[in-house]
This record gives C-alpha cells, structure tokens and sequence, in this order.
C-alpha cells in the first residue's frame, strides 16, 4: 500500500505547502505500531487491526479509528511460459499448503512447484493465509508449506516470478507488472474463473479482494481531517485507480 | 602509575596537565567499551530470557517456524545460519588465506599496490548492493547451472557472503604475514627450500595465529550478516539436513531478526524470542571470538618456548 500512500501525498503536497507529508513503508504492522507509540499520524494498513494492537493502543491512550480508503485485489502470478492459467482457490491453497508439488498436477509442465510469499509481517501474508489457504474457515489449522519462500518485498516476488518458471507468488493488483502471467480464479469449481481488475472486484466476482484502511487516533482533526476527506474524494481515488487498485463509492 | 616514561624535552606545566587531563580521559574511553558490552549484554537478556519462561524448551527447540502462530522452532533457523556460514568459510577461508599469501610474498610491488586497494574496496561495499547482485544475477545464474527449482538458496547467500568476509580475511591476514621477520625466509631459502616450501613450512606457519584470527573475524563478519542472506537466500525456515541443503532456500538468524523486528508488538512473546535470536546468534559469535583467541595464545606459549 506504500506506493498509494506515496501518489497521495505527491498529489496532495503541490497544493497544501502547509502540510508535512512524509511517508515511510515496511508494512501493515509497522505502522500500526508507529500509530500506537504515538509516531505517525495516520497509519495504512491492509489488513483490520489485530485485537492484541487495539489493547495495546489503549493501553497507550490510543482510539484507532478505522476509515476503509480503497479496494485492492490479490492476483496470483506466475512465469509467463507456464501453460496453467486458471485455478481454484482450492488448488492454490494445495498449492501453498504443500499437497501439490508438480505443475504436473495442475495441467502444467513437468517442473516442481516454488511457492513465493510475502514475509510474515506483511498484512497481504496474513489476509492470503486467512482467505486463501484456509479459504475463510476460522477453524481451519493449515499453514504455509515451510518450503514456502518468504520475500521481503513485492519487488523480490515480481523478479522471481519473472525469471523462474517454475514460481508461483501472489501480490496485489497494484505492484503486478506486465512481464508476468496473472492467473484466473474461480471460487469453487462450479464458479466461473475470473481475472482480477477494478470491475470484478466491484462487482465481488473475484475471489481473492480485500478493503484497504487508513487509522487515525480518534476522530482526525484540522489538517489531518481535511486529508482524510481529501483520501475519499474523486481526485484521490482516480489516484486509486491508476495505481491498479479499486477505487470506493462514498 | 608508576611505570618509568621516558622524561619528557620540554616538562613544562602545560604539558603536564595536559597530561594530567588526558589520561583519565583515554582511560574513560577503554572502559566505556566494557560498559557498552555489559550494558548491551544486560538489555538483550532482560529482554531475550523472558522468552524461555514463556515458550517451553521443547517448543524453542523444534522445526517449525512461523510466529505469527505462535510456532517458535528455532532449529531451522540455527541450522540456516550455520550451513551458509559454513558455506562462505569453505570458499572464502582458502581464497581469502591464498590471496594474502600472493599479496605479502609473491606478488611484485606494483601488482601489491594495486591489489591491496581493489579488495578494500570490495570490502567497502554496501551489502544491499551484493543482495540485488544475487536477486539479479547470481540466483537465475545458480538455478541454470545445477538445475535448482530456484536460485535462491543457501548456496547464493554463502558465495555473497564469502565476497564479504574476504577483504577481511585478506588484510589480517596480510598483515600477519607480513610482520614474519624477514630472516626466518632468508634462513629458509639459504637452507635451499623453494619458494613454495618456505612459505608453507616456514612463512605460513610463523605467522599462523594471525592467520587464524583473520579467518575467524571473516567468519564473525559473515554470521551477522543481515542483509545480503536476506535477500537471496530465500528465507523458507526448513531444517538444513546435510550439505546437500546448501542447495535449497534456508532461513538464517539474521534475516529472521530484521524481517519480522518492524512487525511485532513490543513485549509480545514473538518479541522476547527475537531477542533470544539475539542471545543465540551473542553466543555463536562469543564462542567464535573465544575460539579464536585460544588458539592464538597456545600458539603465542609455544613460540616462546621455542624461542627459550
């Protein structure tokens, strides 16, 4: 989400010289905890904020205020040489779960599966173990096969996914470059498979999309208000939509 | 202090209290260094030994990681650590060691003059520049060459880590050569040994415990890197089995600090086993250290033995 947070203050900055704007990435829960000691103002996420970071936002006399700024989809990449270029959600949790092991197995080549991932730290990590390996069960156990590779950044998935054709990796719609192949998902086998864009995430036929938030403590104030008003206004939200991402109605 | 210095030429007041001024202030300056350590030591305890009470033994020491959770397996990240080390020792000790030998007894003064500065330069580099390198091209390079399902393995992150610890090893190793009087090769070439025979019996062996604390201090520099395994190791927390793992993704101490630091709440039990992470990887680099100067001070007795 540092890319959106990044446009947003560059188109915001020109015409409001009486703000700082500074943005610093590394994260959803970087900046949760940067919003609970009390170092930034407003923090982005995408994912909601845990139970444990609300208590100890509390704790710190700190209110989360949850505002939901954008949309964004989850594509799921591979080389553009593989053949496979659709898949359940089930086959992608087999995959990430460490039952399949060959693209073999999905109609490829004869080639083993790499599965690619965000770090651990990352709110795309935890909202792909949720929605997609356990497919939205909260009573659900699985994990990550400990094969999984885990990548600090968006960058070093798109460049593994592009040079080996034997990647797989998952990344918002946003950071997806054209060298690389985005698979079409169905829900369930009786689904249709369907490509992740704006006007399937709109109209929730994708599977894989999740809200974008903004926290602020309590209620934002003055300035701080104004650009809050300012994120879900259309200029910004164009912004949204330029960078990959689904804008929201207000 | 009573030792005898040397009566100064001009004794003046000045200079005496300058004197007088200066040496409590050194003297400050070589404690501090024992303060930081303790107080370092003190403050990655305090907050590293909360985790033993708070995850059973069985659970620290098992395979599997992924906090998030709550699995705290640190053999796979142990072993990530040690394999690439090792890794890097196996192809940097013998460059590193060989090098120095070129550069101190072999190499013409010119060629001495270039050397020396291109492999402090290689030391100089940022290790975020080595990573990208290793993203770019030493990883697609690796999984062409054996056939790998991918490049990022352990192998990529020792061969970076190897390029670090060589200007290291190099230069105190040089230096240690090149402190070997120059009448033990004299003596040697004069009894009619070669070249090669004087720098292996005599030269090498002379200057052996400098040696060896030049090969540790490249492997201390290569355990505490962070950045570079980071990016091309792959980071999957799989128990290395054998050397054969050199060739698959691993996950090391290091990167498993930096990657996951910025993530969690502060006093959280994830929290306390990072810092136990850094009590661990305190510890490898202490037994390193200590190994190293033991090895150096039984050399120092023989000498002097021989010598009595």
């Amino acid at each position: 989400m540092v890319n959106l947070a990044l446009a947003w203050a560059e188109a915001y900055q020109p015409a409001h010289p009486e703000v700082t704007l500074s943005v610093t990435g590394g994260g959803s829960g970087t900046g949760i905890s940067a919003l609970i000691s009390g170092t930034t103002d407003i923090a982005n996420a995408s994912r909601a904020i845990k139970a444990e970071e609300l208590e100890a936002a509390h704790a710190n006399g700190i209110e989360p205020l949850e505002t939901v700024v954008a949309r964004d989809a989850i594509a799921i990449i591979v080389h553009k040489d593989n053949p496979v270029s659709q898949l359940t959600l089930q086959q992608i949790s087999d995959i990430y779960t460490g039952k399949l092991n060959n693209w073999a197995e999905l109609g490829g080549e004869d080639r083993p599966i790499v599965r690619l991932s965000r770090e651990t730290n990352s709110g795309t990590h935890v909202y792909f173990l949720e929605t997609v390996l356990r497919m939205g069960d909260p009573a659900s156990t699985l994990l990550f096969d400990p094969r999984t590779l885990l990548l600090p950044s968006s960058e070093g998935i798109t460049s593994e996914v592009r040079d080996n054709p034997n990647a797989i990796g998952y990344d918002g719609l946003g950071y997806v470059t054209e060298d690389v192949k985005i698979i079409a998902v169905a829900a369930t086998q009786a689904d249709p498979y369907v490509l992740p864009s704006a006007a399937s995430v709109s109209a929730g036929s994708y599977p894989i999309s999740r809200d974008l938030y903004i926290y602020t403590n309590g209620q934002p104030q003055g300035a701080l208000q104004a650009f809050v008003a300012w994120l879900l206004s259309a200029p910004a939200q164009q912004i949204v939509l330029d960078l990959g991402f689904v804008p929201v109605e207000e | 202090m009573n030792f005898s210095a040397p009566e100064p030429v001009q004794a003046g007041g000045r200079a005496r209290r300058v004197d007088r001024l200066m040496t409590p202030v050194i003297m400050a300056c070589g404690y501090s260094v024992i303060l930081f350590v303790v107080m370092i030591f003190v403050f990655l305890g305090s907050e590293g030994f909360a985790a033993l009470g708070e995850v059973p033994l069985g659970q620290l020491f098992a395979v599997r990681w992924y906090p998030i959770e709550a699995y705290f397996g640190l053999l796979p990240l142990i072993g990530g650590s040690l394999l690439v080390t090792f890794g890097a020792a196996l192809f940097s000790v013998p460059v590193g060691v060989l090098s120095a030998v070129y550069i101190a007894e072999i190499a013409p003064r010119w060629m001495r003059e270039i050397l020396k500065p291109v492999i402090e330069i290689l030391g100089g580099l940022p290790s975020v520049v080595l990573g990208f390198l290793g993203i770019l091209v030493l990883s697609p390079f690796l999984r062409q060459l054996f056939n790998l399902p991918t490049g990022l393995t352990a192998l990529a992150g020792s061969l970076l880590l190897g390029a670090i610890a060589i200007p290291t090893i190099v230069s105190v190793a040089e230096d240690a050569l090149d402190s070997v009087p120059r009448s033990y090769r004299d003596a040697s070439l004069a009894l009619g040994a070669t070249n090669w025979q004087t720098i292996w019996r005599v030269t090498l062996p002379a200057a052996r415990s400098g040696v060896l604390t030049a090969v540790m201090l490249g492997i201390g520099r290569a355990i505490g890197e962070t950045m570079t395994v980071m990016m091309v190791t792959g980071n999957a927390a799989v128990l290395p089995e054998g050397l054969g793992a050199l060739f698959a993704p691993v996950r090391t101490l290091t990167a498993t600090i930096a990657a996951e630091m910025g993530e969690v709440a502060s006093g959280s039990v994830h929290y306390h086993v990072l810092f136990f992470i850094g009590i661990v990887l305190f510890l490898i680099a202490l037994v390193v250290n200590v190994t190293a100067s033991l090895l150096t001070q039984r050399r120092e007795s023989r000498s002097e033995r021989m010598l009595s």
